[in-house]
């Protein structure tokens, strides 16, 4: 912490703190955005902990609290947590599978505020998703349970996950989302980090797929406005500018990990050279104004050219950072996904491999051996 | 699964009673100086016009209601004061934030 460096006059406060309050989860997605290094039980930060950093986070300005993971409600202090959170007048929202919860434990969690629940599908069916899940019966538990969430009264949004092995099911999950009565769905192609990335050849899509599935959203959506909401987020290896990661780097969200390591996105952790603050040894108020992980890609100053004096310096904020280090080894390059990218040209390596063969997932878990590619 | 006929979307009318829905939150925000509305998983900072219609809206007055009061506040035309009000409600309503 530089006391050289405050920048609380020229900063404004997060919105949104995500609470990755546990990286257990039963589930063994092969796009999963958690670190391929996981982070056991035994380094999860205990109750205290977290219930003083959501009182740290209303105090900075955090208007909205994301409990996710892992698997949030492997956590039995979470009803603990939501409640905490809405007493201190934060939105709570909760990202789940939606394998693990029993009707009176959701009950719980309503009793003690909360206030929308995101639920992942893998795909349209139980044959399908259970595959890319890697858990035999999830498929089913998950209608289940988006089915209570529904009986709860609470909204209901479907994170539809997308890539090659299961776009051309897209209209069918559309069509579940509708008679499992949600009223959002988010249809996120992957995007290439973590054990994404280790699995990308598995999980790119053609360019063909990507503007079929393009075409199936847009249609939805005019068949669906004022119904249901659909957002979409489109792979950026196919993208001609980057998108505007986390809306900024250290501009809207503060993102903690199980053990209390605060970060800028939930893939930071990979880059190089960096010293991430802990909410065990530091305030969020601290940690967000004035560490060094926060301020270092904040605002345009950091910039190279082209992004410098580019008009659209900020719309996309210079694009991902994790992207250009994982394509360039320099987290300081333009995001190569921008045509105006000096290193643009690694991109289409990448997406070549979309048209191949389909090599076999590796599953997301504890000590996965990652040398099966 | 819901076996309810199929949803139709709603459009704005004089005598609609729009109100934030139940899982909404429109609330001012001390840190920020300004008037919000938390939604799942997204956040709206409406601007000061918007913010004067929204605040009428409390589930029992309706369209005509808001418009006249605003027509009794501000000079504009009550026309135009009209327009403004049905499109931010229709807005809200198409995002999920509003039912009417």
């Amino acid at each position: 912490m530089s006391p050289l460096d405050d920048r609380r006059s020229t900063t404004a406060p997060p919105f949104a703190l995500l609470a990755e309050v546990t990286h257990r989860c039963p589930l063994q997605c092969p796009y999963c955005s958690n670190p391929l290094e996981l982070e056991r039980s035994s380094r999860e930060m205990a109750t205290a902990d977290w219930l003083r950093v959501l009182g740290e986070a209303a105090a900075l300005g955090v208007l909205q609290v994301h409990f996710s993971g892992g698997e949030p409600t492997a956590r039995r202090d979470l009803a603990e947590l939501i409640r905490h959170a809405s007493q201190l007048g934060l939105y709570s929202n909760l990202i789940t599978s939606g394998v693990l919860t029993a009707e009176r434990q959701l009950a719980d969690y309503v009793e003690a505020g909360l206030r929308h629940v995101q639920v992942s599908f893998q795909d349209a069916d139980a044959g399908g998703g259970d595959r890319i899940a890697g858990l035999q019966g999830a498929h089913q538990k998950k209608l289940r349970f988006a089915t209570m969430v529904r009986q709860a009264g609470l909204p209901l949004t479907l994170n539809l996950v997308v890539h090659r092995q299961n776009l051309d099911n897209l209209p069918h999950m559309i069509a579940m989302a509708e008679s499992l009565d949600a009223g959002r769905i988010e249809i996120a192609h992957v995007q290439y980090y973590a054990w994404a990335l280790a699995n990308r050849d598995a999980l790119l899509p053609s360019r063909a797929a990507l503007d079929e599935a393009t075409r199936v959203v847009e249609a939805a959506r005019a068949r669906l406005k004022g119904i249901m909401v659909i957002d979409y987020v489109v792979p950026d290896y196919h993208a001609v500018r980057p998108k505007s990661c986390m809306n900024g780097w250290g501009r809207q969200f503060i993102n903690v990990m199980p053990s209390g390591t605060a970060l800028p996105c939930h893939a930071a952790q990979i880059l190089p050279g960096f010293e991430f603050p802990s909410v065990l040894r530091a305030s969020l108020a601290d940690i967000w104004y004035r560490s060094d992980a926060f301020n270092r890609f904040r605002g345009t100053d950091w910039m190279p050219e082209p992004c410098h004096s580019c008009e659209r310096r900020e719309l996309d904020w210079g694009g991902c950072r994790c992207q250009a280090f994982q394509l360039t080894g320099d987290a300081t390059r333009t995001d190569p996904v921008c045509a105006l990218a000096p290193d643009h040209g690694l991109v289409g390596a990448v997406r070549s491999a979309a048209d191949g063969e389909v090599p076999a997932f590796v599953y997301r878990r504890f000590g996965a051996d990652l040398a099966v590619r | 699964m819901s076996q309810a006929e199929p949803k139709q979307r709603k459009l704005v009318s004089g005598a609609s009673v729009p109100r934030f829905a139940a899982h909404v939150t429109f609330r001012f925000d001390a840190a920020r100086d300004k008037w919000i509305v938390l939604a799942p998983e997204r956040l709206f900072m409406p601007d000061e016009q918007a913010v004067a219609i929204l605040k009428l809206a409390d589930g029992s007055r309706s369209v005509d209601a808001i418009v006249d009061a605003l027509a009794a506040v501000y000079s504009a035309d009550r026309g135009e004061i009209a327009g403004d009000v049905i499109d931010i409600f229709q807005d809200m309503a198409d995002k999920g934030v509003m039912t009417l």
